[in-house]
């Protein structure tokens, strides 16, 4: 439990708390363990940007919120939680999950997100239109 | 000019006390949940969100009802609320290449690579009402699909005529984009900001100006390329951690146009563009984006200046911000009585000038 993981995987772990339903990761961390606070959770926004023409210059689309906390626990771990929405129990979680390292919890966020995803996915391909062509130049 | 007045507090307390009750409806109804709003209003949530700037679907819905369903009103409060939160910085520009999908169509090719994907569409729907609707029992609830859930692989389309050379290209400058929420825009603007401003303005005033080109005021002919609805994920890079992590997903809209092409003896002839972007399932608002934002690339593309409004880019820009535009004109409902004071005083002198002359 207290391998250091790979950057690859602490981004990954990362990622999967910041997009996780805040109540979902509640119900995983009832408790929260003993912490100092290194930043308290604090609300803010980042600037999406886009890129025009979906590949060219970048530009501003707009914000989203997003809170942030950090922490240490008493082993010394330190946690960075950035996640989005304005929930701060949520920041504070994560920043625990990240400095606590729980891949038993990472992994049921990646299965639950996965099969969110899939669930639109599924949703989609069944209104994948079939055009008829009368003539294919292709097939020729 | 407004002159600040005294007075009115009571009256202005009982004035929002009756909006109070006015906006709970009548006490025997069940108040409406904001979660009910975020679900079952979603289109007029992500209207908010976009034309509001701020991607918050809770806290869109919580507009939406504070509002009374008056959308401008919840995108001032959305626009409002923004500005108390601190800027943690900004993301990497999003992938839409990588979009999970939900719809995606192209109106200029049948057969695309990953198929044309209707999503949840109003398209070929009858707009007949449905009655049932409004009755007590809910609609038949159909079986969700079944699949293997793969993720739709859906390059974009006008790639393909960008490979061939058929269509201009859109290469990154690498510059850092201007941000019109921090420093007033100044024009001429450049494309990025030009795209930031049409991304939050109002869809009302874009739909009538895209429309305008349409029938003939700048036309140039815009084909839909490619339409897609989906999730793209928000990665930045956090200074504590010294690397990026993909903080959140945000669903977008995304309209690319292929317009009226350019060539001379010179240059062979090549398709132009036009794009959209907007937060949400907003696709009336994307469409728009993209026509007009063709139209005001005139001059970069050695196109004549037509005079038409939706070439004008500071026609465009100045009045596109439904915030900026009611607060400018719904300000004129407050007191101006000292101003018209003079107005009147004016008046009468010039008519006892008249009087006196004759």
């Amino acid at each position: 439990m207290t391998a250091i993981p790979s950057q690859m995987d602490r981004r990954d772990a990362l990622g999967l708390l910041a997009r996780a339903p805040a109540a979902r990761l509640a119900e995983l961390l009832p408790e929260l363990p003993a912490h100092d606070l290194l930043r308290a959770p604090e609300i803010g926004t980042v600037m999406v940007r886009g890129r025009a023409g979906g590949t060219g210059a970048a530009f501003n689309l707009g914000e989203i919120t997003v809170t942030r906390a950090s922490i240490r626990l008493p082993s010394g771990h330190v946690g960075h939680g950035y996640v989005q929405g304005r929930d701060k129990s949520h920041a504070l979680r994560a920043a625990l999950i990240d400095a606590m390292g729980r891949p038993d919890i990472i992994e049921t966020l990646r299965a639950e997100e996965t099969a969110r995803r899939a669930a639109i996915a599924v949703e989609a391909a069944a209104t994948r239109v079939e055009f008829f062509t009368l003539a294919r130049g292709e097939d020729e | 000019m407004y002159v600040a007045v005294k007075g009115g507090e009571r009256a202005i307390d009982a004035a929002h006390d009756w909006l109070g009750r006015a906006h709970r409806g009548p006490a025997e109804q069940a108040p409406l949940d904001t979660a009910q709003i975020r679900d079952q209003m979603a289109l007029a949530v992500a209207r908010v969100m976009a034309e509001g700037s701020l991607y918050d679907p809770d806290l869109a819905a919580l507009a939406i009802k504070q509002a009374r369903g008056d959308l401008i009103e919840a995108i001032f409060l959305i626009r409002a609320y923004r500005t108390t939160l601190p800027r943690l910085g900004a993301s990497a520009a999003v992938d839409t290449g990588a979009m999970r999908v939900k719809r995606r169509v192209s109106a200029t090719f049948k057969d695309i690579p990953g198929g044309q994907v209707l999503g949840p569409t109003f398209d070929y729907t009858h707009r007949l009402l449905d009655f049932r609707l409004m009755a007590d029992g809910e609609l038949p609830a159909t079986p969700p699909a079944t699949g293997d859930g793969a993720a739709l692989h859906a390059p974009h389309v006008l790639g393909f005529l960008n490979r061939d050379g058929l269509i201009e290209d859109t290469p990154d400058d690498g510059k850092e984009p201007g941000d019109l929420t921090r420093e007033p825009m100044e024009l001429p603007a450049d494309r990025a900001l030009r795209l930031q401003a049409l991304a939050r303005g109002d869809e009302g005033f874009l739909l009538g100006l895209a429309y305008s080109t349409q029938r003939g005021y700048a036309r140039n002919h815009a084909f839909v390329g490619e339409l897609r609805i989906g999730a793209v994920s928000v990665e930045m890079e956090i200074p504590e951690l010294g690397f990026a992590i993909e903080l959140g997903e945000v669903e977008v809209t995304e309209c690319e146009t292929v317009n009226q092409f350019k060539g001379s003896r010179t240059e062979p002839a090549q398709f132009t563009r036009g794009y959209g972007l907007t937060f949400g399932q907003t696709e009336r608002k994307a469409l728009s984006m993209a026509l007009v934002d063709r139209a005001l690339r005139w001059d970069e593309l050695g196109e004549d200046d037509q005079g038409a409004p939706a070439q004008d880019q500071e026609f465009v820009l100045s009045h596109c911000d439904n915030i900026q535009a009611t607060g400018f004109l719904e300000h004129i409902k407050l007191p101006h009585y000292v101003d018209f004071q003079a107005e009147l005083e004016l008046v009468r002198r010039l008519r006892a000038g008249a009087e006196d002359e004759a």
